[in-house]
């Protein structure tokens, strides 16, 4: 451009590397535009100040770029139409209306007539018909004869047509189009079809002849290139064969569950500990591009891994194989042999009848370790079914016949209802066939919808379980079962479980709340909500420092141990399990929880007579005066004498039977057992607790001083002397406590700070929040200022605007007072000159 | 010489709707020092009227905070007026003036008491405690014992002792907040983990906390969002189907 409309911002130093933007200027150039926006703008704004007036266009699809103008005048057309029609109809009476006469539309006779005359006329007039001149004229009759018709013709088609023969006309049109584009196509294909059929039969001669011709050709040319080239397309084409993972071995597979658990279990330290939280945070885990996120994570053993041993395929399923990488920590290597045998006892049983299977996990069982020291028979059995029902390859011809009434596939049902009617009447077994069905027809990755179906089935589940536990006889058999399918949907969609149970646990300590508030006091709530916390510990890992689901449960478990109050055995009952869940919670992490010991020593409290308490004190729930005392207590003789240990049947919680007094006692005193077997528990939980005596305390001073030991039956002895021994025989330590050294403050030094320059010409702010805020502030400041500099320009030129108008004004005023003036002074010089004329004559 | 619900009624509302309209507060003395010894609840709810007369009337109570010592049993953080004894007890160990083995037994008694404590006592109870070795710092003694003995098959503090300055709380350290450092909430746990570093200059604000219910508390934990849900990794194999379950020793499914 031109160089004089240049302005060059001249750069003190030059910086190598460093981009300049606005080196050169065109202010000129700028000026005009923001002068013609403005014209365009704030001008208009400002000139139309005053008016209220609007014009708005309302032609039809003026502005819309969609419709296509063709369409746009038929909508136009039609609408105008419509207009017309409308306003048209209000005053004119009698546009559509036909007037008749005789039954005969007027404007019909009208027509009718006139054409009717016309021909009558010229036939009347007696002048030639056309018949007549051309029989008598020939040729010249051509002309006329043809024009006749026209004429006729233009004579029709200068009458205006109506709309409704126009719109008829239309369609017609477009009927017969239509029509013909139909025969064409249909042709077309006829043609294509004969083609099609003469090409075959010309194929056939010319397959027969082009080889030869070719072959020849090809010979002269080279000499074998048809076996090459299939060769080498053979080779092309043949599928690759890919380097496959190799089959592992037994020891690999078992190494590898084993490294899993291992990693698990480091998993689980750490968040026990809850040290290192926010590190653990920053590290994402690895997603792959494919991943659906859907929380279905392939490498997870649900498929039973191939593996080969001694040369033959060892199938398994996965329990075991989780069981023999526990055992191989144990054992070593000596238990190969062991493996086979179980795992053709395990085949042998998974195809026997029942009662095989059982005698069958029975042998097994004894070679294994850990199960059977508690384990009754029946227990036994479930391990059986479970397993059984954990393949569903290999069913017995039983229970195939049993559950060939079942469909095979299942849509997740939608409310509860549904799923309620889904498992009603069904055994155990069908159960949870059904819902391991239910589970694999709808796989998240199957089809989009289905992870919240399957997400929503968990809370049916949920549900299901707590209708089960609150029957007046629960099914707790049942529900020992449908803990497995509980599990497998936790491990699938962890969120969904952890939200419907909060919201189970938050429903549960609502309804207490409000107890509390209304009464002042609270029971203990029913054996579901027993159940849900039990579950909730086999579900999720307890001993996470915090965890979403756990620690709102342990507060709810709290609040149970110190606000519900203990008025029948089977509060005792309920509390004593609640006691069992939090030990159980805690049994890894070794946390202490004061509620536990109270609601012990307060247990043991209650199983002494009366005005025996001294040298502790019981806290909330029980008194050291009031109702509840001596609800553990035990006097009769012959009861005591006859007791054996037994377990506590969870239905008692649900209804009391109508027991006898025996029964009632004995059940009393095993609750007692309980009682003691928890403080034993407890006190090798928190033996390192540096103020373990003072916890302890006061249950040591209850059970040396005030237990009847020498009336209770021999093995609640047993059961006493263990715990009190455990209690015993803790060395007293105490060391100082010291706090942990704290780093010294730096002294603030003088010597500069030295930052290393990372990139130049921008500011280095430490973090990269601070950063984007100090960005977002200093775009804020420079939007300000350009908005400022904006409404400067415009009042400037607002100013430019009215003062220019000002002036026009000015000048248009003095042009006409000139004019006036003008005037007047013609006028007076006229006056002047007429007057002077008149005194000269 | 009342029958107890009276007697908490009248102290409940005593010291707000009574004692500001009296002529002669004094006349109250008598009846609040009985209530004040008759012990329990009754003589938590006296601590209020009686303080207001010690605090505007120049009550003289001789032995006052030795029978407020005596006031702490374990029942103190389970009881219905929680909040306002320890709101008092809070107003009446706020003097710079007290001797430094008074508090120290204090912060003892109060200790060894929050063994035995539900989570939400426990979360009022440590920074009032952590208050207190602010506002005494001869106290700390009980956090930070660099030169003493290296074992002790005892703890020197007598709990049973009536009299603060013979229950040699001095000697002793605070293994009690170290032992709730393992406790099963985790606020309850980090609070108590405050104490292994020293203390910061500024004293914690307890006056939210005193209100604190069990409730509130759990509403907080189930509020919180979680960014993912750690899962248990040992197959389920029934209800009570774990390793070492205590439930199959003890109950059965019947």
């Amino acid at each position: 451009s031109n160089p004089f409309e240049v302005k060059v911002n001249r750069q003190k130093f030059d910086i190598l590397g460093r981009k300049t933007k606005n080196d050169v200027g065109l202010p000129g150039v700028s000026r005009s535009k923001a002068i013609k926006k403005r014209n365009q703008t704030l001008l208009k704004e400002y000139k139309e100040r005053e008016k209220t007036n609007v014009f708005k266009d309302k032609r039809f699809g003026e502005y819309n770029t969609k419709i296509t103008p063709e369409e746009k005048m038929i909508r136009r057309f039609a609408l105008e139409r419509q207009q017309n029609y409308g306003k048209k109809n209000i005053y004119n009476l009698n546009e559509d209306e036909e007037l008749t006469h005789y039954g005969q539309s007027l404007a019909e006779i009208e027509k009718l007539n006139d054409i009717v005359d016309s021909d009558s006329d010229t036939e009347d007039r007696g002048t030639l018909s056309a018949e007549l001149t051309a029989a008598h004229f020939g040729g010249g009759g051509g002309l006329l004869r043809k024009k006749v018709p026209s004429e006729q013709q233009d004579e029709e088609e200068e009458k205006p047509k109506s709309r409704k023969e126009l719109i008829e006309e239309m369609i017609a049109k477009s009927k017969q189009e239509k029509q013909e584009r139909q025969t064409r196509r249909e042709s077309a294909l006829e043609l294509t079809e004969k083609l099609d059929k003469d090409w075959k039969e010309i194929q056939t001669l010319i397959a027969r002849k082009t080889p030869k011709s070719e072959r020849k050709d090809k010979d002269v040319e080279k000499p074998k290139p048809d076996d090459y080239d299939m060769i080498v397309r053979e080779l092309g084409f043949e599928m690759k064969a890919k380097p496959s993972e190799r089959l592992k071995t037994e020891e690999e597979l078992a190494k590898e569950e084993q490294a899993r658990l291992q990693k698990l279990e480091a998993d689980r330290l750490r968040r026990m500990r809850g040290i290192d939280e926010q590190a653990n945070k920053k590290r994402t885990s690895h997603m792959s591009a494919d991943d659906l996120a859907d929380g279905f994570i392939l490498d997870k053993d649900d498929r039973r891994l191939l593996s080969y041993k001694d040369g033959k395929i060892n199938i398994e399923n996965e329990e075991e194989e989780e069981k023999e990488g526990e055992e191989e920590e144990e054992e070593g290597e000596g238990e190969d042999n062991e493996n086979e045998e179980e795992s053709q006892e395990e085949s042998a049983s998974e195809d026997g009848e029942d009662d095989a299977a059982d005698s069958h996990s029975d042998l097994e069982s004894d070679l294994e370790s850990e199960e059977e020291a508690a384990g009754n028979k029946e227990e036994k059995k479930h391990k059986g079914n479970e397993n059984e029902s954990q393949n569903v390859e290999k069913l017995d011809p039983k229970r195939e016949a049993a559950k060939s009434e079942l469909p095979y596939t299942f849509a997740v049902p939608e409310s509860y209802e549904t799923f309620k009617s889904l498992l009603a009447g069904r055994t155990i077994e069908q159960q949870l066939i059904i819902l391991e069905r239910v589970q694999k027809c709808n796989h998240p990755s199957l089809a989009v919808g289905n992870k919240a179906k399957l997400e929503k089935l968990f809370g049916f589940l949920l549900e299901y379980i707590g209708e089960l536990a609150t029957v007046d006889l629960p099914e707790l058999r049942t529900i020992d079962k449908l803990v497995l399918p509980l599990y497998n949907l936790c491990q699938m969609f962890p969120e969904a479980a952890s939200d419907s149970i909060k919201f189970i646990l938050r429903d549960a300590a609502h309804d207490l709340e409000e107890v509390i508030e209304v009464k002042g006091r609270a029971t203990f709530p029913g054996l579901d909500t027993l159940i849900y916390l039990k579950i909730i510990s086999l579900l999720f890992p307890t001993s996470d420092f915090w965890h979403p689901v756990v620690t709102p449960a342990f507060m709810y478990m709290s609040e149970l141990l110190t606000k519900c109050r203990i008025t029948t055995l089977q509060d005792v009952i309920k509390g004593l399990f609640v006691c069992c869940l939090f030990l159980e919670y805690v049994s890894l992490s070794r946390r202490f929880v004061p509620e536990l010991m109270n609601f012990l020593l307060g247990v043991l409290h209650i199983s002494l007579p009366k005005n025996q308490a001294q040298g502790y004190t019981v806290v909330h729930p029980f008194t050291p005066v009031g109702k509840n005392l001596e609800l553990l207590l035990v006097c009769d003789k012959e009861d005591l004498e006859s007791w054996e240990k037994q377990n506590v049947p969870l239905s008692i919680v649900t209804r009391l039977k109508e027991t006898s007094r025996t029964e009632t006692n004995h059940i009393r005193l095993s609750c007692l057992a309980l009682c003691f077997d928890l403080i034993k528990k407890c006190a090798a939980l928190y033996e390192s607790l540096p103020s373990f005596h003072e916890i302890m305390h006061p249950v040591r001073i209850l059970l040396t001083e005030h237990v009847p030991v020498n009336e209770y039956p021999e093995k609640l002895q047993e059961w006493y002397h263990s715990a009190l021994k455990e209690l015993e025989n803790k060395v007293k330590h105490y060391t100082p406590l010291i706090c942990e050294k704290k780093k010294p403050v730096p002294l603030k030094q003088y010597t500069p700070k030295i930052v290393k320059v990372l990139e130049f010409g921008r500011k280095q702010a430490g973090s990269k929040k601070e950063q984007e805020r100090k960005q977002l502030i200093q775009r804020h400041k420079r939007e300000l200022k350009g908005a400022i500099r904006e409404i400067r320009k415009d009042n400037q030129f607002l100013a430019r605007m009215q003062l220019s108008e000002i002036m026009e004004r000015d000048s248009a005023r003095k042009r006409k007072v000139k004019e006036l003036l003008g005037s007047l002074a013609t006028q007076e010089g006229e006056w002047k000159a007429m007057k002077r004329k008149k005194w000269k004559s | 010489q009342l029958p107890t619900g009276l007697y908490k009624k009248v102290l409940v509302i005593l010291h707000d709707s009574v004692l500001p309209y009296m002529n002669e507060p004094t006349l109250m003395m008598d009846f609040l020092t009985v209530a004040y010894g008759i012990g329990g609840a009754i003589s938590l709810l006296a601590l209020n009227g009686l303080f207001i007369l010690i605090h505007q009337h120049n009550l003289e109570y001789p032995d006052f905070y030795k029978k407020l010592y005596s006031l702490l049993d374990p029942s103190i953080y389970h009881v219905k007026y929680r909040a306002r004894f320890f709101h008092l007890t809070d107003l009446f160990l706020s003097s710079s003036h007290l001797p430094a083995y008074l508090v120290a037994a204090f912060i003892k008694r109060l200790a060894r008491l929050a063994l035995t404590a539900p989570p939400e006592a426990l979360l009022m109870i440590i920074p009032f405690i952590c208050n207190l070795f602010r506002r005494h710092p001869a106290c700390r003694l009980l956090v930070h014992r660099p030169g003493g003995p290296a074992d002790m098959s005892e703890d020197p503090y007598v709990m049973e002792e009536e009299e603060p300055s013979q229950s040699r709380a001095l000697e002793s350290s605070l293994w009690e907040i170290q032992s709730l450092q393992n406790h099963y909430h985790p606020d309850v746990a980090k609070a108590a983990a405050v104490l292994n570093q020293s203390l910061s200059e500024m004293e914690d604000d307890i006056s939210g906390l005193l209100e604190l219910s069990a409730y509130e508390l759990f509403d907080k934990e189930v509020k919180k969002k979680a960014v993912d849900v750690p899962l248990e990794f040992e197959q389920v194999r029934g209800l009570f189907g774990k390793k070492n379950d205590i439930f199959a020793e003890h109950f059965s499914l019947d």
